[in-house]
């Protein structure tokens, strides 16, 4: 509380980007943990929350006569330009902002905060729903050739690893250790993934200590280890999923990649990933140009080029689909590495994972995937997300470009994946909100107290699971099967509109084929029932000649689910965007229509409209409960 | 002429078929008069059946005796074949150069072509301007039907019979079309029935540079106009565009002549600057090269793309939200002009959005408007021979139409597949529909021809070219135009390059959710009617 220097301000309007004639005014609060707009206008409860978490940035604009501007982005890519009426208020509200939105220590993040209605049994169980132990046990591990190792138990023998670890039957502790004195942060050689049917596995490590000429007999026992768990291979990759140049760089710090002379049976292949601080501004320019107003074809096209980030993407999807060809098709054992083994290595991993196992490609496989690859490896959540104030040059989207490899996927394989777009964006915008306890440190060992204390994102989205279900999915379809081979053709590649502009609903398209599949299914779900029910009723009928009444009638399907798909969002579609470039003036393009994220629930075929689901209204109404008692106390 | 002089060898044995993602066929390879066609003579291999207007431009090349030829169609597709022996090699290549750069009209498939399918409803009366003026008149009486150009003499692209306002006599159109580009004075394409503004169109206007005017040109477009309202002329060429066309006779209305209309210009190409960036967008999206984007943005397609929608969107903007009635011009008022009228009418008018009567907005607004399909759709893409007027302009409406299909996949009745097949019968064809330039070149075609909607209209192929999702919406739909809502289509320009097996199955995996579904529905209301029927038999029931 102490850090809001204003509480609240008055008539500030907020603009829309796309149709600046299309601006709002209303009221601004600062809450301990929500930035909220309320709308004036008389009858429409419109409300824009804002979490702290999520802001990224807080620009205090010039001020001119009609106000002082105030922009804030956000990590999950909104962006709202406010203008506050004096430079005095705006002056304090960015300074409110900047120190809510960049906690110092843990205990200030949200999910200490965020206390939605259950018991601590219940919160208790959230942590219980996904554990690593049952992965492993589903690929077939422990047996003969990987055992569970309890070298690292309490994080003595590398600190950003988990406690649980798979390592080669014939690896001793000796070797393990040695092998790790002999790796970045003591991050060995370890199982990521195991694949029954052929015994080849993924490992990951980081970068030996290799400089020049250093080699460590451990190290190498370590992956003649892994090589000798695949028994029909007689040799293994070696991937460093950096540029040659950047390893090369490396070896002058005493670090550097494998040399095949010294290990025996191993193939060296560089991939060539750039690293987090190319990422990082490769991110940045793409983004800035998915905001400029009104931008022609060419600013777009140039801009997205420029930004280099889908040629980033195609890297990492090329290096997973290296390593799962060789898993899949070669039946080869590979490790990966990068420099430390937690931000290129966790993508690379995942996304071969991906390709590889249609258990992945399912909605708990994802996020079993997430929490193996990500959260118990030591991906720094905490440092790349930015999540308390810290060194700007550790923050870079790694997550983010993982989430769009699997994206890129759903677009080519429509059929192989169990969940929807919406699940990759809840999951993305929850990494950064600080809402849940998963993604809260840089490493398991961090992470130990927070299960006590937070909630778990898993089982928020198992739950509400019906949100996030690919219609077109099917577990017996061809396409769900096997290793997925894409086309990595650059056209392929596509501008993830649905993440970047998520919150400009006016550029995206007015219907969603995979909303009015959904409903059908459903509806398709309850005339199963009927049916089942109707037969029975008729098989009694017949056979008791009418000794018992039906009483219970029939419920008519006289209004189809596409009734709601054409209440699906056709407000904003009546709405004409600014074609004329401030032409026409009189154009009576003022939204009469309120914000239709909040009015359009058709109760009567009892299906929630899309709009309500929309990112958009998310984190508003979601959380309306624990969001409405902030706002009061404030 | 004989087709036979033409065709050197008929037939040769051996050839070996090679086409992306497709496995190669080995067969002989026969040519008609109008058809390549490989045949492997097995029963499950597909037989490759080629229409040599469909052909664009051919290569050859030889490694030792084995000839290959690259055939490259102008709906994008490149195929090789590979043929045994130099001399049939070069024969056949000459033959398929020769059969596909006919001259003459005449010896065009469509004269030929039998139709072996019954022809339920003739095409060539489906869509007469007759008819369409019924309906106009069902809604307003302001407008009739004239038949000065019943010669083709005042406007030789027009048709015979075009809807002009009531108030407007033969005389005046007669003088007014001479002030028009090519005699193009302004007549009716769309009213629009909510609030009864119109859209018309015409050729621009002959002002020259000492600004010429005509009175009777104002009269015939302020006859459109409300008391007291205002109009809006959209000219598709820049300020400079337009001010240069004065040179050469041609201009613009001038506020003084013409007060109670405001101007707006927008950049929209001329015909001939579109087949170039054609052909240089269609070369950037099969070459797996890097820098794609870069190379996409040269092209410049989507630029056009963004700039026709946004330029209907306004047209659309200024009869539904302003209230105002628009003129469409260009320079001909063949073109652009007609892709901003057409578009219009998908946004405002959800007829325009079945099937049927996309039909007729392709009938009304680009055959009967007269623009020169034959002259643009003469070469394609991969053209060697210097363009003269080729142009795909039809092909840039039909990207835009696709646009918004794809922000509004449950408001058209008719899938991709339909945009798809209109391209391809707009530059080869065995129907009738898309030959000559103009009503007036067409006269003859109905006897000797069939027309395409003949056989779109019928049963089998509806089905097939149907929405699954389609439900009718009865507003305007306004699409996005901003970059990042506007797609490559990838069902024309990735059609031949890319494996669709994952996307169809896709679609597949829709329609039946969505059959499934009906078929339940069917189900339980007959169970019901049946547990209804039991009830009342039940003399129990029956008593209270």
């Amino acid at each position: 509380m102490e850090h809001i220097r204003l509480p609240k301000v008055e008539s500030v309007r907020l603009l829309d980007r796309v149709s600046p004639r299309r601006s709002r005014v209303g009221t601004l609060y600062l809450t301990a943990t929500h930035t909220i707009f309320v709308e004036n206008e008389a009858g429409v409860r419109n409300e824009t929350w804002v979490l702290h978490s999520l802001v990224c940035s807080v620009e205090k604009q010039g001020a001119s006569a009609s106000g002082c501007p105030l922009v804030i982005h956000c990590k999950n890519f909104q962006v709202l330009h406010f203008v506050l009426p004096r430079e005095r208020e705006c002056h304090d509200v960015q300074l409110s902002l900047q120190r809510l939105s960049q906690p110092e220590s843990y205990e200030e993040l949200y999910c200490f905060s965020y206390k939605p209605n259950v018991d601590e049994e219940e919160r208790r169980q959230e942590w219980d729903f996904l554990g690593l132990k049952a992965d492993y046990s589903r690929m077939g591990l422990p047996n003969s050739l990987w055992k569970l190792s309890p070298v690292n138990r309490h994080y003595k023998v590398s600190d950003t690893y988990p406690a649980d670890l798979f390592v080669p039957e014939s690896a001793t502790p000796p070797v393990i250790v040695g092998s790790s004195k002999f790796r970045s942060r003591g991050r060995f050689p370890t199982l990521s993934y195991y694949s029954k049917e052929n015994h080849a596995a993924i490992c990951r490590s980081s970068q030996p200590l290799s400089g020049f000429s250093a080699r460590c007999l451990e190290d190498e026992q370590m992956l003649e280890a892994i090589l000798r768990s695949n028994p029909r291979s007689d040799f293994m990759y070696v991937v460093d999923t950096r540029p040659k140049l950047n390893a090369i760089a490396n070896r002058a710090a005493g670090k550097g990649y494998e040399n095949e002379d010294n290990y025996s049976n191993i193939k060296f292949q560089f991939l060539g990933i750039e690293n987090i601080h190319v990422m990082r501004n490769s991110q940045q320019k793409m983004l800035e140009v998915c905001e400029l107003r009104s931008p022609s074809m060419s600013d777009f096209l140039e801009g997205l080029e420029s930004s280099g980030w889908l040629k980033h993407i195609k890297a990492v999807l090329d290096a997973g689909i290296f390593i799962a060809k060789a898993v899949a098709e070669e039946g080869v054992s590979v490790l990966v590495h990068c420099s430390d083994g937690w931000d290129r290595t966790a993508q690379v991993c995942s996304v071969a994972c991906v390709l590889l196992d249609p258990y992945y490609r399912t909605l708990r496989g994802l996020m079993v995937l997430i929490e193996k690859d990500w959260i118990s490896f030591g991906h720094k959540f905490s440092h790349r997300c930015n999540h308390l104030v810290g060194d700007p040059k550790e923050v870079s989207p790694i997550i983010d470009q993982f989430l769009e490899c699997v994206w890129q996927l759903m677009e080519q394989f429509p059929c192989a994946f169990e969940f929807n777009e919406r699940f990759l964006i809840t999951i993305h915008s929850h990494i950064y909100s600080c809402q849940y306890g998963n993604f809260i440190g840089n490493n398991q060992r961090e992470r130990i107290e927070l299960r006590e204390r937070t909630h778990s994102l898993w089982s928020y989205l198992w739950t509400n699971q019906a949100d996030y279900i690919n219609p077109l999915y099917r577990p017996d379809h061809s396409q769900t099967q096997g290793l997925l081979r894409p086309s990595t053709a650059p056209y392929c590649f596509k501008f993830w509109r649905g993440l970047y502009n998520r919150f400009d609903r006016g550029m995206h398209p007015r219907q969603s084929v995979e909303d009015y599949l959904s409903a059908i299914q459903e509806e398709t779900q309850q005339l199963e029932e009927q049916l089942a029910s109707h037969k029975q009723k008729i098989a009694q009928l017949e056979q008791e000649q009418g000794w018992r009444s039906v009483t219970q009638k029939a419920v008519g399907f006289d209004k189809s689910p596409t009734a709601w798909a054409r209440g699906n969002d056709l407000s904003l579609a009546n709405t004409p965007q600014d074609y004329t470039g401030g032409f026409l003036t009189s154009s009576p393009c003022q939204p009469k229509t309120p914000d239709s994220s909040l009015i359009l629930f058709d109760q009567e075929s009892g299906i929630a409209d899309l709009s309500c689901r929309s990112p958009l209204s998310e984190d508003s109404t979601r959380d309306a409960d624990s969001d409405e008692a902030a706002y009061s106390a404030a | 002429m004989e087709f036979a002089e033409l065709i050197k060898t008929p037939r040769v044995d051996g050839v070996v078929l090679h086409r992306p993602f497709m496995p190669t066929v080995e067969g002989t390879l026969c040519l008609t008069g109008h058809h390549l066609i490989l045949s492997s003579r097995q029963d499950n291999t597909e037989e490759l059946w080629l229409l040599h207007s469909n052909i664009d431009s051919i290569e050859k090349r030889f490694v030792g005796s084995l000839g290959t030829i690259i055939v490259k169609c102008k709906d994008l597709r490149v195929i090789q074949l590979d043929i045994p022996g130099m001399e049939e090699c070069l024969n056949i290549a000459s033959s398929i150069e020769a059969l596909s750069t006919l001259d003459s009209v005449s010896l065009m498939y469509p004269f030929f072509y039998r139709p072996m399918f019954e022809v339920i409803e003739d095409g060539w009366n489906s869509f007469l301007p007759e008819d369409a003026f019924k309906d106009l008149e069902s809604m307003t009486d302001e407008w009739r039907l004239s038949d000065v150009n019943k010669d083709f003499s005042v406007c030789p692209s027009y048709p015979p019979l075009v809807a002009v306002p009531k108030d407007i006599d033969d005389d005046t159109l007669r003088k007014a079309a001479t002030f028009r580009h090519s005699g193009r004075f302004p007549v009716l394409s769309y009213y629009h029935k909510k609030n009864g503004m119109v859209m018309m169109r015409s050729g621009q206007p002959l002002t020259g540079t000492n600004g010429r005017r005509c009175k009777e040109d104002e009269k015939l477009i302020n006859a459109t106009l409300r008391p007291g309202k205002r109009g809006y002329i959209i000219d598709t060429r820049t300020i400079n565009v337009a001010q240069q066309a004065k040179a050469r006779g041609g201009g613009f209305e001038s506020e003084a002549n013409y007060p109670q209309w405001r101007r707006i210009h927008k950049a929209l190409e001329r015909y001939e600057h579109l087949l170039n960036l054609f052909d240089i967008s269609f070369d950037v999206v099969i070459s797996s090269m890097d820098r794609w984007l870069s190379k996409l943005e040269a092209s410049s397609w989507q630029t056009h793309v963004k700039e026709i929608l946004t330029t209907a969107c306004l047209a659309a903007q200024c009869i539904d939200r302003e209230g105002a009635s628009v003129l469409v011009h260009g320079t001909e008022g063949t073109d652009s002009t007609l892709q901003v009228t057409s578009l219009a009418q998908i946004i405002l008018d959800p007829a325009c959005r079945t099937i049927r009567g996309f039909q007729g907005l392709v009938e009304r607004e680009w055959l009967q408007a007269g623009h020169p399909f034959q002259q643009r759709c003469a070469q394609s893409a991969y053209s060697n021979s210097k363009p003269r007027q080729e142009s795909p302009v039809f092909l840039l409406f039909l990207d835009c139409v696709w646009q918004i299909l794809r922000q509004f996949p449950c408001s058209f009745e008719f899938s991709e597949s339909f945009l798809v097949l209109l391209f391809e019968h707009a530059y080869a064809s065995q129907f009738g529909t898309f030959l000559g330039n103009s009503t007036a070149e067409r006269l003859s075609l109905p006897e000797k021809t069939v027309s395409l909607w003949s056989w779109v209209n019928r049963p089998q192929e509806l089905e097939r070219l149907t929405n699954p999702l389609y439900e009718a919406n009865s507003l305007v739909i306004w699409p996005s135009v901003a970059p990042q809502s506007l797609l490559l289509w990838e069902g024309v320009f990735l059609r031949w390059n890319r494996s669709s097996r994952c996307l169809d199955e896709a679609y597949e995996e829709m329609v039946h959710i969505i059959e499934y579904n009906k078929e339940l529905q069917n189900k339980v209301n007959s169970l019901r009617r049946q547990l209804a029927q039991l009830e009342t038999e039940d003399p129990l029931l029956q008593t209270p």
